[in-house]
């Protein structure tokens, strides 16, 4: 294991296997919910919607249950991490910017923001001069317009600037 | 012989220029795909999929469609093996065994050895498995064409119970992972009554969760986010392959031939029982360690401890095929996307593809051939090419992968809720990754839910809801209980542990 620069734990691992076995025990409690809604059992013509999946639903609680009591069962002062602060810090920088660009592809068009996605990320986390950051972000958008508008024919959604240069 | 006749009719088909062309392309892309951190085999083929919607319209295209996507998944297997002798990366799961002996070679300067070793026994791997599937899959899919919705559940159930009985996780584990794979498969219309099925009101989960958008955020978004704990530079050694090397290696590669016969075979046995790629090589390079006469020195740079995993992974990868052709039951993740793939270009996976698109399958099965020699040539001579990709830092590649993922997850319905969907599964392929979850038992899950679904629903109708139809007839009880028992081999495992503890 190497050490990042800061070597604090942000979420225990311990923590985090009974949050997922948790999660995984609501899902499972909302499939059963939902089948038995539909009808679980055997209709006039068959097995109803929910049949298949209440029995998945079934298992899906039984085996997050047994995780469960598992991760509970695990000593306390266990105290390996699940991730250090300094990586979560560096995952949640990634993360955001991909929320924010996922967002700004409906009202910028996929090209734009996936070129301010690329500066942003290589301006920021890697602090390359600005021409390196044009090229390779802007370049980047010319190359995939070609393959798919051009080659394709995948029309990809597309925004202000495409239709100001008359290309959308 | 009739067997023989199809193949050639298949290399008449794979060997058209277009054919020829698409497979370089294939390949090459492959080999780029496996060598970059966050793209592999599964999620490659997952985002290049939709390119191939109109391609396979056209006549005779979905023979070039699964042409290229399959020469994609070769590249892959191919490109692993750069990462891990050159960075001590594995670029792809089951490569982690081929870094054990692979990068101490390397570090020894002798990279060229490593490499020429590892793709050369990858080939031979992959040719026996291509063998393999000529002849055993007419076999195998004639036995299936007498299956019926019993059998076809049965033969489900065994693959999921062999992900529980064969998997190194927590049994449990597996199990909520598989189930959540069905669950998300259930998401939707119901394909028989009609019903809204745990869509909650929400209009975009009304066509259910695509499993091309899971793959790509679980692996790709997924696999970005575990990298980037790594640190941001990857170092490491300089590949250099010149003929003579290449030469060389090859006249020491024929002593090991037992050592390959033997990886290939655990290999093509792994890749049709749902194991798959991974725990095969580390399955072979144990045995090839236990057996070798110089097994202590493994570890420390020995070409026999590259051959093993390498023969190993690339015959389970390819012969993960053979399941998925004749009986509609992919044995790996990839094969799962291409089976996909096949279903979307609208044909029917299983043994009726042998009987109904004849140029199809002997196509495929010839283009595997070319396929793994177009691999071999493109790997030996562009090494350099391949290895200077990793250099580029990760601070550009990283998003520009995002980016491709993005395109690739919008693409699959044209809806950006996808991309929401691509970053949903991202997070979740971190965390599962990291607490031991497996992955590949969940995308078979979404892959194969509906039609697990619907051969379980028709042979509850057949019997009208009495479940003893599983064990009915003697082909059926088999199965069913050879799935049983997969299902308990944990249980067996355990028992037998602590019963020699004491």
């Amino acid at each position: 294991m190497s050490e990042g620069t800061s070597g604090k734990p942000a979420i225990k691992t311990r923590t985090m296997e009974i949050a997922v076995a948790a999660f995984v025990l609501l899902c499972g409690a909302l499939v059963i919910y939902d089948s038995a809604r539909l009808g679980a059992k055997w209709g006039e013509d068959g097995p109803q919607a929910g049949y298949f999946p209440f029995y998945i639903g079934l298992i899906l609680c039984g085996a997050s249950v047994v995780n469960l009591f598992g991760a509970l069962a695990a000593a306390r002062r266990d105290n390996s991490e699940f991730v250090e602060l300094g990586k979560l810090k560096l995952v949640f920088s990634v993360l955001i910017p991909t929320a924010v660009y996922a967002g700004l592809i409906g009202p910028l068009g996929l090209y734009v923001a996936s070129s301010v996605f690329i500066a942003f990320f290589m301006r920021w986390l890697g602090k390359y001069a600005w021409w390196l950051v044009a090229a390779v972000s802007i370049g980047n958008s010319v190359f995939f317009f070609i393959i798919f508008e051009v080659w394709f024919k995948i029309p990809l959604p597309k925004g202000p600037l495409e239709s100001a240069l008359g290309l959308g | 012989m009739e067997e023989f006749q199809s193949l050639m009719q298949g290399f008449v088909i794979a060997l058209s220029l277009k054919n020829v062309v698409l497979m370089f392309a294939g390949v090459i892309l492959g080999v780029i795909i496996g060598v970059l951190p966050g793209l592999g085999g599964a999620n490659g083929v997952a985002i290049l999929l939709p390119l191939t919607f109109s391609m396979a319209q056209s006549p005779g295209g979905t023979t070039s469609a699964i042409i290229l996507l399959s020469s994609i998944y070769w590249g892959a297997l191919f490109g692993g093996a750069i990462t891990s002798i050159l960075f001590n990366i594995p670029g792809e799961p089951w490569s982690v065994a081929t870094t054990f002996d692979g990068y101490p070679l390397a570090q020894n300067g002798r990279a060229g050895a490593a490499l020429t070793a590892a793709f050369t026994s990858s080939f031979v791997g992959a040719l026996v498995a291509v063998i393999m599937i000529t002849f055993l899959s007419p076999v195998v899919a004639k036995f299936a064409l007498e299956f019926g919705p019993p059998e076809f559940f049965a033969v489900y159930l065994l693959t999921f119970c062999a992900f529980v009985g064969m998997s190194k996780e927590s049994p449990f584990k597996t199990i909520a992972s598989m189930m959540l794979g069905f669950a998300m498969a259930a998401v939707g219309t119901d394909p028989v009554t009609g019903a809204l099925r745990l869509t909650f009101g929400h209009m975009e989960l009304l066509n259910g969760f695509d499993f091309l958008v899971a793959v790509i955020g679980l692996f790709g978004i997924g696999e970005i986010l575990l990298t980037l704990e790594e640190g941001l530079e990857f170092r490491g050694t300089k590949a250099k392959l010149n003929l003579r090397v290449v030469l060389d290696t090859w006249k020491e590669l024929p002593r090991y031939w037992l050592t390959s016969l033997r990886s290939a075979a655990v290999g093509c046995f792994m890749g049709i029982v749902p194991g798959g790629a991974t725990p095969a090589s580390f399955m072979s390079y144990g045995v090839a360690r236990r057996f070798s006469k110089d097994g202590e020195k493994f570890g420390t740079g020995m070409v026999e401890g590259v051959v093993a995993p390498e023969t190993a992974a690339h015959a389970a990868g390819t012969s993960a095929l053979l399941p998925m052709l004749t009986l509609g039951v992919p044995g790996s993740p990839t094969a799962a996307v291409l089976l996909g793939g096949l279903l979307i270009w609208g044909l029917q996976p299983g043994p009726l593809l042998f009987v109904e698109q004849k140029d199809f399958v002997w196509g495929l099965i010839a283009s595997m051939y070319l396929g793994n020699i177009a691999g071999l040539i493109v790997v030996l001579t562009c090494v350099p090419l391949f290895a200077a990709i990793l250099r580029i830092p990760f601070a550009i590649v990283a998003p520009v992968i995002m980016v491709i993922c993005a395109i690739g997850a919008f693409t699959v319905h044209n809806a950006i809720f996808d991309v929401w969907m691509m970053i949903v599964f991202g997070i979740m392929g971190y965390v599962f990754k990291k607490l031991n979850y497996p992955l590949a038992p969940l995308v078979l899950a979404i892959v194969l839910g509906d039609r697990a679904e619907a051969s379980f629903r028709q042979a509850m109708l057949v019997s009208q809801g009495d479940m003893s139809i599983f064990f009915s007839t003697p082909l059926v009880g088999v199965l069913t209980g050879l799935a049983m028992f997969l299902l308990l081999w944990p249980v067996v495992g355990a028992l037998r542990t602590r019963l020699k503890g004491r």
